[in-house]
């Protein structure tokens, strides 16, 4: 019912894109003289026509989504051609004529080549050159055999009396139609089979045939086409020859060709620095270029972009920027599903044009018959010779699935109109078969293969995430194996492939990548890269929906204000409390230097870092040119940290720590001491840990943690500065463990209360969404176990009451002026950055808080605070500018 | 068949390793060809040095250590049925194998355990049962070429070995390691079709 619904729903539309060519013969003859209004259909006729077409398509797609039971059903590759039909009916009604067909002309030259250079670039090279030799043998000898096989059946049936008679063709005539009809069509496979998810192997082999039979497909079409031209009297024996030459120099030097532009390609990319801008273009134009070379040379097109598509990315993706690559990407998957669906639909609508038709039933059936039984056949033969080679071989179910996607579709029906009806008399029928044969792969097979593959329990592709293990591991796996064939002394397919990387470790790589590109050039390495920015992502998408379900950004105010925090508690500490043990403890282990880089550390993070957040959250374009790289790296890390930070909460870090290198020998040891302390906490219930307590914690490490970033930031040069970052953090975490833990005992100047209030506002009004939820995950997630639960009330109190715990409140209110005396004039500059964050919340959500619940005491508390915030406010409005202004000097005196 | 046992007679305890290893008796003779190929002195057995000599090996990261694994407990010579028991290690699993041998107690060498044990000990150098922090820092700094920084480095073998120890103690041990390749086809990985 809807699946008949659907193309119904797109009629109005469909009528919008008829009108215009009615309209346009009325106006023919506009009226002499100045007219307001003139009607200029004819000047616009063509690609209005083309982007209407494509409009339609689009929204029909848009059409069949919004119900996911039709196409979790039914191929969007089904409903495109019946779609097709149906238009394809009302413009014959309509105009009287059948207008608006699949023209093999446009076809080849702009439909295939994006579907083609899609699934080239992002072709699993690895999986493909696993399974090459498969592929090759179904895409060659297969095809070969479907194209002979069926051609020599039709024409035996034609000799039996069961084609009728005005089918005028001979043996040759049946072996051109055999070796159009016989190629597996890589748009309908490609389009059933994505929706299909059988496991990659099995894909790629589909898939990967029908992309590299089109060397095969466009030989035999060619060389048969020639035969039937020339009369099958005047074929020679050098005629023969110079085909099966034709099959090597045809598919060869597509190939050729197409490995040609995949090294322009890569080689112009390396020097696009500093125009990134038109980074995604080149890799079109050369991929477009290299299709029609081989079109002009007559090689196999779709054999010379598959090939290009496959050798550059590698190095493309290695030089352009990371936008490049999302554009590059987002306009290829675009441009390709465009071609896609504009290629089923008018497939669709040409088989509506009776004149071209003409029916012969015992054709069709044969065909069909024929295309089904030999393909399984040739299938089955093949695979029983591939699985003696193979080490793991494919099975019957594989088999059925291989045999049964063969899938047939545009490519066929073009070349098929492409035939020259006055050297092909039977043309009109061997379009009809065509059309039928195509409609029905497409539609019967396309929607019988999801259950077919579901009843035979065919294995699926199980899509898991990288995991740096799996990574390493399979690269030992590689080696290993290299090795083990060195060992046994056969040159396998491990051996080549060692070869092969070595060689383009040594040279290829070298010469077609960036330098910079180069360096940090490592699949290993990647793969941390790639994790890390997906822990990022899912990171900040977690914190995002944290954020909006609580409707608060105030988890964030604390992380910023922490740095300030921090800092200023190690001045505090440092200028001599006493009164605290541990902190005595951890006073005799720091140093000077320490103490000083600390407070830059703080600083530092209170400017630089601010800023560079608000840069990334607005995404203005200006600023993410060069450093954006780097920039992502430092974020990347800071996540890593936070997640090793994680574990070491667990008892790990402690292992981790003494392996570690003697730089971080002092962090060691101050982590130890922080453990010591942490154990000491650990010792209490979590009860008993005062909000004071907890949210000390929490802020030092959060504010480690900026301070890392800012320390990484002070290094700009490029693969450097990520190398520090890395360090960095881990000894910010140290640190962060150790303050941390020195907070735990309350020492009531550790709060400077008035900051924080101030701060808060700050980001409050800024608004930032990002900030907050950086913030607020990250605190939560960092917080030592043992106080983890008292946080987690805190913050779940939090989200609940859009107040701050109470208990909070009136430590902080209670001793601000005494701290703030103390610290202006000390360092008036980290006030800004210093928010004291942590509890602080703004005065609205405070308010708000406590109207709903607890607090009734807060109240004389609050009443302080707001004029504290106000006080800040004006003196650290701009806390980015001053931060980074007071940055620079810190940073360079920490660099001393 | 004659001709072929005949031959494999030269080969000194071809049933026992046969039966140990599961090898073919083509595929040990090819085997016993090889190994006598680089057995430069025909002293019977081969050392480190014989090793050594395969070119290909000096450029694979991981050569040394792959040479390393067919002398186990330091000895220096390897004899032909040592050699072959390393070589079982990559055949690949057949059906036949499961089924049969699932019976008899000792597990083939070729089972996806003894496949992972194998890639396992060329990580676990001091031989502890668990890759800990430095030997996951070395072996990456192996297979990771030299334009990946130090810092980079030991910051993925924080990740690495963050991400496969489970039970927090800094170290891979063997279970976790092979629960970290859980999903990972090994038995396909770790053979090679030639030696079945």
């Amino acid at each position: 019912m809807l699946r008949a619904a659907l193309p119904l729903l797109a009629l109005p539309l469909v009528g919008v894109a008829e009108e215009p060519p009615q309209k346009s013969g009325s106006p023919g003859e506009p009226p002499p003289g100045l007219a307001l209004f003139r009607w200029q259909w004819h000047e616009v006729e063509a690609p209005y026509l083309v982007a209407l077409w494509i409009l339609v398509a689009s929204l029909a797609k848009i059409v069949f989504h919004l119900s996911r039971k039709v196409t979790s059903l039914v191929p969007e590759s089904c409903l495109l051609i019946l779609l097709g039909l149906v238009l394809g009916g009302i413009v014959l009604a309509v105009a009287k004529k059948a207008e608006y067909q699949l023209e093999p002309g446009t076809f080849f030259l702009f439909l295939l080549p994006p579907i083609v250079l899609d699934s080239g670039y992002f072709m699993p090279s690895r999986l493909f050159f696993d399974n090459l030799g498969a592929i090759l043998t179904y895409a060659v000898v297969g095809t070969l055999w479907n194209a002979f096989t069926t051609g020599a059946a039709l024409w035996g049936l034609q000799q039996a009396g069961l084609v009728a008679p005005r089918v005028q063709a001979g043996f040759l005539d049946f072996l051109l139609f055999g070796s159009l009809i016989s190629a597996v069509d890589p748009v309908a496979v490609l389009a059933v089979f994505e929706e299909v998810h059988v496991n990659e192997t099995l894909f790629i082999i589909v898939f990967g045939e029908s992309l590299l039979n089109d060397a095969v497909t466009v030989v035999l079409y060619k060389v048969c086409n020639s035969f039937v031209e020339m009369g099958s009297a005047n074929v020679q024996a050098t005629d023969y020859l110079k085909g099966v030459a034709s099959l090597f120099v045809v598919s060869l030097g597509g190939a050729a060709v197409g490995l040609v532009f995949a090294f322009l390609l890569a080689l112009t990319t390396r020097f696009t620095k500093r125009v990134r801008i038109i980074e995604p273009l080149l890799v079109f134009l050369l991929a477009y270029a290299a299709y029609l070379t081989a079109e002009m040379a007559s090689l196999s097109a779709i054999l010379a972009v598959t090939m290009c598509g496959l050798g550059c990315k590698k190095y493309v993706e290695a030089n352009i920027s990371h936008k490049s690559r999302t554009a590059v990407k987002y306009t290829m998957k675009t441009l390709a599903s465009c071609a896609e669906t504009v290629i089923f639909m008018l497939l669709g609508i040409s088989a509506v044009d009776s004149s071209k038709w003409a029916w012969d039933s015992g054709l069709v059936l044969g065909t069909l018959v024929f295309i089904l039984f030999f393909r399984a056949l040739g299938v089955v033969l093949q695979t029983w010779v591939l699985n003696q080679f193979r080490l793991v071989p494919l099975d019957k179910i594989d088999q059925v699935v291989m045999s049964y996607g063969g899938l047939r579709g545009a490519v066929a029906f073009a070349l098929v109109i492409l035939l020259d009806r006055t050297k092909v008399p039977a043309k009109d029928y061997f379009v009809a078969t065509t059309i039928v044969v195509v409609f029905f792969t497409v539609i019967v097979q396309g929607l019988t293969i999801k259950p077919l593959v579901k009843w035979l329990k065919v294995k699926r592709s199980e899509h898991h995430k990288p995991t740096l293990n799996q990574e390493l591991h399979e690269h030992t796996f590689d080696h290993i194996l290299a090795a083990v064939e060195d060992v046994v002394g056969h040159h396998g397919y491990h051996y080549w492939r060692d070869r092969w990387e070595q060689f383009d470790k040594k040279y290829l790589s070298q010469l077609l990548m960036r330098r910079s590109a180069y360096r940090i050039r490592d699949q290993i390495w990647d793969v941390y890269y790639r994790l890390n920015i997906r822990d990022a992502i899912s990171f900040v998408d977690q914190g995002g929906h944290v954020l909006s379900s609580a409707g608060l950004t105030l988890p964030s105010m604390p992380s910023r204000n922490s740095v300030a925090e921090t800092s200023v508690t190690n001045l505090l500490r440092e200028s001599g409390s006493g009164a605290c043990l541990d902190l005595q403890v951890i006073d005799t282990v720091r140093s000077g230097r320490d103490r000083e880089d600390a407070v830059m550390h703080h600083l530092l993070c209170g400017g630089l870092y601010k800023p560079r957040r608000r840069y990334k959250a607005s995404c203005s374009r200006h600023f993410i040119s060069e450093d954006a790289q780097e920039r992502q790296d430092k974020e990347i890390f800071q996540q890593n940290m936070k997640r090793r930070l994680e574990s070491f909460k667990s008892t790990k870090h402690n292992i981790c720590f003494t392996k570690s290198k003697p730089r971080l020998r002092k962090t060691g040891r101050r982590k130890k001491d922080g453990v010591a302390n942490a154990e000491a906490t650990n010792g209490k219930p979590p009860r008993d840990l005062g909000f004071q307590d907890t949210a000390a914690v929490i802020l030092t490490v959060e504010s480690d943690k900026e301070e890392e970033s800012d320390s990484s930031e002070t290094e700009k040069e490029d693969d450097e500065g990520i190398i520090f970052v890395a360090r960095a953090t881990s000894e910010v975490l140290q640190e962060g463990k150790v303050s941390g833990s020195l907070e735990v005992c309350p020492s009531p100047r550790i709060i400077p209360p008035s900051p924080t209030c101030a701060e808060k506002e700050l980001p409050w009004k800024s608004g930032h969404g990002d900030l907050a939820v950086y913030v607020s995950s990250e605190t939560t997630k960092i917080v030592p176990v043992d106080m983890q639960t008292g946080w987690n009330q805190s913050i779940s109190s939090l989200e609940s009451l859009a107040s701050p715990p109470c208990t909070q409140a009136p430590t902080l209110t209670r001793l601000p002026p005494h701290p703030l005396s103390a610290e202006e004039p000390q360092a008036p500059l980290h006030l800004p950055s210093d928010p004291r964050p942590s509890f602080a919340f703004p005065p609205s959500l405070a308010k708000a808080g406590r109207s709903h619940s607890e607090s009734s005491a807060d109240i004389p508390q609050q009443q302080e605070l707001q004029p504290l915030m106000g006080h800040k406010n004006r003196t650290h409005l701009s806390p980015g500018t001053a931060n980074s202004h007071w940055c620079i000097p810190f940073n360079r005196g920490g660099r001393l | 068949m004659g001709s072929l046992s005949s031959r494999a007679a030269v080969i000194p305890d071809v049933d026992s390793i046969r039966r140990e290893t599961g090898f073919s008796q083509a595929c040990l003779l090819r085997l016993h060809h090889r190994f006598q190929a680089l057995d430069r002195d025909k002293k019977g057995y081969l050392s480190r040095m014989d090793l050594q000599q395969i070119g290909a090996l000096a450029v694979n990261p991981l050569g040394d250590r792959i040479i390393d694994s067919f002398f186990p407990d330091r000895s220096q010579r390897v004899d032909f049925s040592g050699f072959v028991r390393v070589l079982a290690h990559f055949r690949p699993i057949e059906e036949e194998d499961s089924e049969i041998r699932d019976l008899k107690k000792p597990e083939p060498l070729n089972s996806r355990m003894n496949k992972l044990r194998f890639a396992f000990q060329l990580y676990d150098l001091d031989g502890d049962g668990k890759i800990s922090w430095q030997e996951m820092l070395q072996v990456l700094r192996l297979m990771v070429g030299v334009q990946v920084t130090e810092e980079q480095l030991e910051s993925i073998t924080d990740r690495t070995v963050q991400e496969a120890d489970e039970d927090g103690d800094g170290a891979v041990s063997f279970l976790e390691f092979a629960k970290s390749l859980e999903k990972m086809n090994v038995e396909q990985k770790m053979s090679i079709r030639i030696l079945k």
